[in-house]
């Protein structure tokens, strides 16, 4: 019975493989896979469009487009490269790419990409896709965390609505929000979800850097004085003040919407792109507005993790890939992929697109920002990702609720935190 | 003391709020996909939309090729059931009539397959799946759908044939029937309901599944509907929630139709097997 059930799945294996795919092209043609996340309706669309464009003036080149998707890239790509089926140009963000680089899946793009392209897109972003010797990405998308505010609340409470040339103090953004609160309305709802990046990123506005990396090039996690400023603000407006409310602390940026619209928070914090939602979403009459986040001794600096383009090191086609990404990235291709996702361009040229200047949802804020991004703080930091989950997210989400104080916060990062990294380091 | 009456009326009752606990995702679910994006982020939501509207669906079939992704789920979710069933019910057979050492360890086998993780699985399956020429392929995703549904498969249908009775086997080889005759005539028409209960198991679990898919399946056009709507959502889990929850509408109802034309026959067939037991 055994031999026959074997024999029979034998038999099926055989059959299913007569029933594969696995056809190759004999039409001398090259076929590069360009796996996109793009996701949202607008910039779906741009982006095959420019997937088109490029067909049609490149026969002998053609780019297939494969949608991917955020919530599940990094196992998909990571399989496919084990695999060695991973598409030829993959699109996913700066934070992601550590493994993947170091792992050796990826093409350093030193030499491949071209000046223009180099020398367009700054430097501080290309430092986002530096890992050790080599250039990994392509940084082409970022974006701010800005304040979305509700602008009729502010008009009306007359407070000093603030501009990128003078931006909030945290001190003064804790004052607002205390300002705007009672009656059961907030000044501000923080949605923090994923606490870590958030926290992170906006502490280098107040000079918090959090991870050191010593000479001997190995990091380890000190909480100083800067890095207090942001946590603490936070920790008051929920505990001290009640100008924020305990219940978003658990929420994504998606979920503060409703309250917001109705007029429960005068200011959510979100990234720069979610102003597409709230432009879709926002009743009626809604007015709302832009605001730079809060700035410390370190001015309006944030830390951010720029989308990527990459091409697969298996590829067999680099140049013809890296041929592919100078077109889309082009200054006037870049600005149509930014405005498709509701983001700011990394290129020079691009960012001074008029489009991108209008004050019309916000935009000319947004680029305002531009100039002070830098890479998010963990970017090039090895376990960081174990770090994060493990102690990070824990011991925020408990301070941020009340449940421990300060100190026990930076023993918990410091202390557990270095006890993580270390078995990176060794 | 509860006279008859009441106690059935406290016995729907109790059905009743645990269907109305079922649907309640499902309703919302239905409530969502029409609604407008304004009222999808009221503070204070309704079930019935106030403005209802087909643009969430029109935007998901525009954003997405939902008919072909529905096609291939299809394809895949049918041959996964059809091929589990064919290979399960014999092995259950043996593993239910047989008791052995043996038969004792493929049983614990089973039950331990079922606990691997997905991801310590992938990468060996990917690279066997590669080696036969199967990735990007919806007879390799099949293949994989069967084997993972095989374990579940055996051991329910394995508690379906100890149910039927030894002893009409026994009749059956007393008025001359052979071995093949009597698993034909007089065991597998007691076992229908359950074949096809374990059928629909192996359905739904390749209908719903998602992670394999995503892996396996690599050309847009034979991705199935589970990695299709994934699209929907973008990073940091921001979602598109209309187009979204008028996509996961429609990929439910396949499942719905299945379990509403298949349950009569569970039934019938349970109701024949007692009475020929």
């Amino acid at each position: 019975m055994r031999t026959r059930l074997l024999a029979a799945l034998a038999a099926a294996l055989l059959l299913l493989a007569g029933c594969s795919s696995g056809a190759t092209r004999d039409d001398g043609r090259i076929t590069l896979r360009f796996q996109s996340l793009a996701w949202q309706q607008e910039s779906v669309a741009a982006t095959k469009d420019l997937v088109r464009e490029w067909n049609a003036a490149h026969p002998e080149v053609r780019v297939e487009y494969v949608q991917g998707s955020w919530d599940s890239v990094h196992d998909q790509l990571l399989t496919a490269f084990e695999g060695g089926e991973a598409p030829d140009i993959v699109h996913d963000a700066s934070d992601d790419l550590a493994d993947f680089a170091y792992g050796g899946y990826l093409a350093d793009l030193t030499g491949l990409l071209p000046e223009r392209l180099t020398s367009d897109i700054p430097r501080r972003s290309w430092e986002t896709v530096t890992f050790g010797d080599g250039v990994y990405g392509v940084p082409f998308l970022q974006e701010p965390r800005v304040l979305i505010a509700n602008a009729a609340w502010l008009k009306k409470s007359g407070v000093r609505i603030p501009t990128p040339g003078r931006p909030w103090s945290w001190a003064e953004f804790r004052q607002v929000t205390e300002r705007l609160s009672g009656d059961g309305k907030y000044g501000v709802a923080w949605p923090l979800k994923e606490p870590v990046s958030a926290t992170l990123n906006l502490s280098l506005t107040a000079g918090g850097r959090l991870f050191h990396r010593g000479p001997d090039g190995k990091v380890t996690v000190r909480f100083e004085a800067g890095d207090e400023v942001v946590p603490r603000t936070v920790h008051d407006q929920v505990g001290t003040d009640r100008s924020a409310p305990a219940s978003t602390l658990g929420s994504g940026g998606s979920d503060t919407l409703p309250g917001f619209f109705a007029g429960r928070y005068a200011m959510v914090p979100l990234g720069f792109s979610y102003r597409q939602q709230i432009a879709q979403q926002a009743p009626e009459g809604f007015e709302w507005q832009v605001l730079p986040a809060p700035a410390g001794r370190a001015g309006l600096t944030q830390g951010v993790s720029p989308q990527t383009l990459s091409i697969a090191e298996d590829s067999p086609h680099k140049e013809e890939a890296a041929a592919f990404l100078d077109f889309l990235l082009r200054p006037r291709n870049m600005v149509r992929l930014a405005l498709g996702d509701w983001m700011l361009p990394t290129g020079t040229q691009a960012l001074k697109d008029p489009a991108l200047h209008t004050r019309e949802h916000g935009w000319a804020t947004g680029t305002a920002l531009a100039r002070h991004l830098r890479p998010a703080p963990a970017q090039s930091v090895r376990g960081y990702p174990e770090w994060k989950d493990k102690v990070a997210t824990p011991a925020l989400q408990e301070y941020y609720s009340g449940a421990i104080g300060l100190p026990e916060l930076r023993e918990r990062l410091e202390e557990d935190g270095n006890l993580v990294l270390a078995r990176y380091q060794r | 003391m509860r006279t008859p009456t009441a106690a059935r009326a406290g016995q729907y009752a109790a059905l009743l709020a645990y269907l109305v606990f079922l649907a309640l995702p499902f309703l919302w679910l239905v409530s969502t996909a029409f609604k407008p994006p304004r009222e999808l982020a009221s503070l204070h939501p309704t079930w019935i939309p106030e403005d209802p509207t087909l643009a969430n669906f029109r935007q998901a079939f525009d954003e997405q090729p939902l008919l072909q992704a529905g096609l291939n789920s299809l394809a895949a979710a049918v041959g996964a059931a059809v091929i589990a069933v064919l290979i399960a019910t014999p092995m259950a057979y043996v593993m239910a009539r047989q008791r052995g050492r043996l038969t004792k360890a493929a049983t614990g086998w089973v039950v331990i397959s079922q606990s691997f993780p997905f991801v310590l699985l992938i990468i060996p399956l990917f690279l066997v799946l590669k080696r036969l020429r199967l990735v990007d392929s919806v007879p390799g995703l099949v293949m994989v759908y069967v084997v993972w549904a095989l374990p579940f498969a055996l051991w329910m249908l394995s508690g379906y044939v100890r149910a039927v009775p030894v002893e009409l086997e026994e009749a059956a080889a007393v008025d001359g029937a052979g071995r093949v005759r009597t698993l034909v005539s007089v065991t597998a028409p007691l076992l229908a309901p359950g074949i096809v209960a374990t059928a629909l198991f192996a359905f739904v679990t390749a209908w719903n599944e998602f992670f394999f898919a995503l892996v396996l399946l690599k050309t847009p056009e034979k991705q199935t509907l589970p990695v299709v709507l994934t699209h929907f959502i973008g990073a940091e889990g921001v979602a598109d929630l209309g187009p979204l929850a008028a996509a996961a509408f429609l990929a439910t109802l396949p499942s719905l139709v299945v379990f509403a034309l298949i349950q009569r026959r569970i039934t019938s067939g349970m109701l024949a097997g007692a009475v020929k037991s």
